[in-house]
């Protein structure tokens, strides 16, 4: 589904990703951890297109993508959530999600239909779906944090994606709030077959839906595999579970 | 209350009321009258940017002072009539904003600002510096208005100046406009504008090519100030090299803002209210920045989604407070 081969990028001679490599198979389930600042964020800006990579390669779905516009790269199939929620504040909860819709459909260029007629249907069963569906008249930048993280997940969800990329799906939320956020999570990547990639700080999150793990410190791959080999990493424990389990 | 109010059809009955003036006002409200009607157009246009795709311009009067020069251009030098030379107006507008907007949207923010006055000012440069096309300091006086004639078999205009006549048809234009820009805003594109509004970062990826939608909406502002900029040289009879000082541009900023430019129809509020204050204003005193700029600051600080804003939030307290006393 998604190879990375070797991707590299500085800033002003700081290395934040210094030649990672990483393979996530069809449907499954990858975290990408470490501690802050060891470049997990820049890894994801790299694999969809909102930074170019110094060098390397990003290969999706047997597509190089490599340094390719975010807008393209969205539109082959992967989905993103931002660390920051990102989602339409001014709009309506319906609005969000029936944009982005429109958005993936191209029906962007259209000037001249009512958009509030589109897709209504469609985005009343997203909604239902990601369980907002009482929310749908509400302005969205006034949505409780958890629910922006669930309209965030919405909208990656309208284009489709095989892959979505998460990052740190759970920031910030209440312990219900992460609970109820990873049973979604997991119901609509069965449901959908997708291929999730996430980062995330919390150990128990990472653990309780993982199905491979890499962990990244200072811009590099220290290791990855399976959660069970991670804990029993000595590398991987001195320089990041230590503290935490 | 609300759905009752809402119900009334208040986009025939401004106007209706704008159209009236001819005939129950006086010269001198005809003539503050055109002013607002061109004003709305312009800050409507203007706004597509600011409230509906969240791009500032300090230089949305070039496009305005294009689309005046082109028709001033066309109509004096080659006596080209107003069928051909108003639309060619809007175009040439359009076209300079495809020029000049493809490098500014390639900046954001303040860098966007910045540079869109940069092009206001080579604008404004070449309209004071090149005397042979653009008349230089002296402008181009004189710009007769189009033949008129036609409207006398329109029951109840025979009697009306040429002026008149002119203030009609610029009311129909607009009108015309403002219900294109209207559909425009509502569409599937305008709605991707208030995503690229609200969240650039996010609406690339919902797929779409953020540059490419701020383009087409410079594009499009672009077009209906020129025909705003076509329209007020007529209606002054000259086009001159003050329509695109950067002044121009901040009045229309305050418009938009004054007006509510969260609402389609707050820019339009806002060039009435502004035309009125100043035209007040200047009766008592002739302080006006200093009185306009108090209020303002009062404005701004009551009403921080200007008129329109302040009227929707009234009304819906008082609608609350109604459905307490019901409840």
């Amino acid at each position: 589904m998604l190879e990375v081969r070797e991707l590299h990028k500085s800033f002003a001679g700081f290395v934040a990703v210094g030649g990672v490599s990483l393979d996530v198979a069809d449907r499954q389930i990858v975290a990408v951890i470490g501690p802050n600042g060891a470049g997990k964020t820049t890894f994801f800006n790299l694999i969809t297109g909102h930074l170019r990579p110094d060098s390397g390669r990003v290969i999706f779905a047997g597509r190089d993508i490599t340094g390719a516009p975010p807008h393209r790269i969205c539109r082959m199939g992967m989905g993103r959530s931002f660390q920051r929620t990102n989602i339409f504040a001014k709009l309506t909860v319906f609005e969000n999600i029936q944009a982005a819709l429109l958005a993936h459909h191209g029906r962007g260029r259209n000037f001249w239909s009512r958009s509030e007629d589109f897709y209504r249907v469609e985005t009343e069963e997203l909604l239902v779906s990601i369980g907002l569906q009482d929310e749908a008249r509400t302005v969205a930048g006034t949505l409780s944090y958890g629910n922006q993280k669930q309209l965030e997940l919405g909208i990656a969800l309208t284009s489709d994606p095989r892959l979505l990329l998460l990052d740190e799906p759970t920031a910030g939320m209440s312990a219900t709030e992460t609970h109820d956020a990873l049973r979604l999570l997991e119901r609509i990547a069965g449901e959908r077959g997708l291929t999730l990639l996430f980062t995330e700080h919390d150990m128990e999150v990472v653990f309780a839906i993982a199905e491979k793990i890499a962990v990244l410190h200072q811009g590099r791959l220290l290791a990855q595999g399976t959660p069970g080999e991670m804990r029993a990493d000595p590398e991987v424990r001195r320089v990041y579970l230590g503290a935490t389990t | 209350m609300r759905r009752s109010a809402s119900r009334l059809p208040w986009t025939l009955i401004v106007f209706l009321a704008m159209a009236s003036v001819p005939w129950i006002g006086s010269r001198y409200d005809a003539f503050l009258a055109g002013q607002i009607t061109i004003d709305a157009l312009f800050a409507v246009s203007l706004n597509l940017l600011l409230g509906t795709t969240g791009l500032v311009s300090f230089g949305h009067v070039a496009y305005f002072g294009v689309g005046a020069y082109v028709y001033g251009i066309l109509m004096k030098a080659y006596g080209v009539p107003f069928v051909f030379a108003f639309p060619a107006a809007g175009l040439g507008a359009a076209l300079f904003a495809a020029i000049s907007g493809y490098f500014c949207v390639r900046l954001i923010k303040l860098y966007f600002a910045m540079l869109t006055l940069a092009f206001s000012q080579i604008v404004w440069a070449i309209a004071y510096k090149w005397n042979a096309v653009t008349g230089g300091d002296q402008g181009l006086p004189e710009i007769p208005y189009p033949d008129l004639g036609w409207m006398s078999a329109i029951p109840g205009c025979g009697d009306l100046s040429t002026g008149a006549r002119f203030y009609l048809l610029t009311l129909v234009l607009v009108a015309v406009a403002l219900a294109i820009l209207h559909r425009i805003v509502r569409s599937p594109f305008g709605r991707m504008l208030t995503t690229i509004r609200d969240n650039p970062e996010r609406a690339a990826f919902i797929g779409l090519n953020v540059r490419a939608y701020q383009l087409a909406a410079f594009i499009v502002a672009g077009g209906f100030a020129g025909l705003a900029g076509a329209l007020y040289g007529i209606f002054s009879r000259g086009v001159f090299a003050d329509y695109v000082f950067w002044a121009k541009s901040a009045e229309v900023i305050i418009m938009a803002i004054l007006g509510g430019m969260d609402y389609f129809w707050g820019p339009p509020v806002g060039a009435a209210a502004l035309v009125w204050l100043n035209q007040q204003v200047t009766d008592y005193t002739q302080y006006w920045p200093f009185v306009l700029g108090s209020l303002l600051l009062i404005l701004l600080f009551v009403f921080p989604g200007g008129l329109v804003g302040g009227v929707v939030a009234g009304v819906s307290r008082l609608q609350r407070i109604i459905a307490g006393r019901d409840a």
